[in-house]
């Protein structure tokens, strides 16, 4: 009996703690279609699509998602590009300097937002590089790199060299075989380690607040409107990124195990 | 030719990576360490002069942000951590096939963007909002009772925001037990919480200290959750380095500070790891 209740009382915090978890998610999305009166969306005054036909009815939104896409495509393109050659040299050599190294990729990980906002401001500051568009790039191919090792060392990890020795001794380079059979085999990693940089450039408020100088990036958006009340907008906009990363997930799942049947498949 | 260079190879594989990181990580941090050092005024310009003062003034003057910073970050991270390990320990033992959905719900507010996340806790604390009104009728609440601009509100927040680092880890370190350990401890006599107690906890330290690290340091930095909940009785360090920095212009109070706030975590993460010990760790 005793038991009987211990089970249930676990599930019924599990339920409650999803409840928790999920509740502002819920009200982002409600709230979306709410028809507010006056300048604050706190309370429900009645349904409309409003808000998503006029998206862009707010001025300055479309700009800053605009930059917020154009920072995020190039940012996790370069960082996608410099971490994966990190996880390599890391993965399939052994060199001097490899303890400094993983030490390297950790810190910015484990440093402050704050910290690592207020240092790159100081340096731009010192060498009198005005903030802007640039800057922004910079601090989010900096902060992204890490994450792109961590999730393309991963893939690599669990990867089978015989496949690469094999290649090389029926005559294929040390290219052709990256190219034809190395690159291919970690290209998910490679795709979760892009896409994961997005995701985190998207998103990013302290580090771009410092270095924005006049560009304002969604998120930045979002914080200057939150002083005079947000409009529905930023529901609606806040509502799209979450269906958009939600589905992408989903897709990302459901490859993966296709892929780890097709490969049951086989053996 | 490539292979009489082979061991340059990893080298010229980390070099355009780690420059980056050189440049805009590492020698930021020097920069900032010098700029904490200087002393003079916006107007008329800023000279280094060891000024080991401004670590002095920072620590007096903000020594009530740094001890809320880490009140507030402790707090947070032990109700995450409530919050975080049933739900981990009953996804990894009673998800059963749809672990992976479960896992999802977890990260959905990852997929929201962190200030929409924390407007939406601003509209659900809100005055107008349904629960004030329910805890006012239930006088839990005094009649002008608020959540809104309250500590509860910011430390709430943070707990939010960062509660997917702390139950991820969690569920890694659950997800990997043996569960014949457990029952081979229950065969041998051991009640259902001394097993649990003896077995689980103990193989899921690792994650609970992984869990712990990972929300407490985003979260003594953090400044988002006390402007947008809090009103500045709840200002964090963050606030101030935050408003030095962008507002203020005063950089070399603004860089000390960011450096006590850097020691500070590195002091506390130290300490951490010496009190759980890696050998109970690894048991």
């Amino acid at each position: 009996m005793t038991a009987v209740i211990r089970r249930h009382a676990l599930t019924a915090y599990a339920v409650l703690a999803f409840i928790y978890l999920l509740l502002p998610i819920a009200v982002v999305i409600v709230f979306s279609f709410n028809d507010p009166k006056g300048r604050f969306n706190y309370v429900w005054q009645g349904f409309t699509l409003e808000n998503w036909i006029n998206w862009d009815a707010v001025p300055g939104l479309r700009d800053a998602i605009v930059l917020s896409l154009e920072i995020a495509l190039l940012s996790s393109i370069v960082a996608t590009g410099l971490g994966t050659l990190i996880a390599l040299a890391l993965a399939r050599y052994g060199f001097r300097g490899r303890g400094a190294t993983n030490m390297l990729i950790f810190l910015p990980m484990s440093t402050p937002e704050i910290v690592l906002g207020a240092s790159l401001l100081a340096l731009f500051l010192n060498l009198h590089f005005a903030t802007g568009f640039n800057t922004i790039l910079i601090a989010h191919v900096m902060f992204n790199i890490s994450y792109v090792v961590v999730t393309v060392k991963a893939r690599l990890a669990g990867f089978d060299r015989h496949l690469e020795e094999a290649a090389m001794d029926l005559g294929a380079n040390e290219w052709a075989t990256f190219r034809k059979v190395t690159l291919p085999l970690i290209a998910p990693g490679i795709l979760a380690g892009f896409l994961l940089a997005f995701a985190l450039s998207v998103d990013d408020f302290v580090i771009t607040y410092f270095n924005s100088g006049s560009e304002v990036t969604f998120p930045l958006f979002v914080w200057g409107a939150a002083r005079i009340g947000a409009p529905p907008q930023v529901n609606v906009i806040g509502t799209a990124i979450f269906v958009i990363a939600l589905a992408a997930m989903a897709a990302n799942v459901l490859l993966q195990s296709r892929r780890a049947r097709q490969e049951k498949g086989l053996v | 030719m490539l292979h009489r260079h082979r061991w340059l190879t990893p080298y010229l594989l980390l070099a355009p990576g780690l420059a980056w990181l050189a440049a805009f990580f590492l020698v930021p941090l020097g920069i900032l360490a010098y700029q904490s050092l200087q002393s003079g005024t916006f107007d008329f310009g800023y000279q280094f002069s060891w000024e080991l003062y401004n670590y002095w003034d920072a620590l007096s003057r903000y020594k009530a942000h740094l001890i809320r910073s880490f009140v507030y970050a402790g707090l947070a991270t032990v109700l995450a951590l409530l919050v975080s390990y049933p739900l981990a320990y009953w996804i990894a033992f009673r998800g059963g096939r749809w672990k992976n959905f479960f896992l999802l719900a977890i990260i959905a507010p990852f997929f929201v963007t962190y200030l929409i996340r924390t407007l939406a806790w601003q509209n659900i604390l809100a005055d107008q909002g349904a629960v004030v009104g329910a805890l006012r009728d239930l006088h839990i609440l005094a009649p002008d009772g608020r959540l809104l601009a309250t500590s509860t509100a910011v430390v709430a927040g943070i707990t939010y925001n960062f509660l997917p680092f702390m139950a991820l880890p969690l569920y890694v370190a659950l997800e990997q037990i043996d569960e014949r350990l457990i029952e081979a401890a229950q065969d041998l006599y051991a009640s259902k919480t001394k097993a649990f107690l003896r077995v689980t906890l103990p193989l899921s330290l690792p994650g609970v200290f992984a869990g712990t690290l990972l929300t407490f340091i985003p979260a003594a930095g953090d400044f988002i959750n006390a402007q947008l909940l809090g009103t500045p009785k709840q200002h964090m360090i963050g606030n101030v380095i935050q408003s030095k920095y962008l507002e203020l212009i005063d950089y070399p109070a603004a860089a000390a500070l960011s450096f006590v706030l850097m020691a500070a975590i590195l002091i506390g993460v130290a300490a951490y790891s010496r009190a759980l010990g890696t050998e109970r760790l690894t048991g």
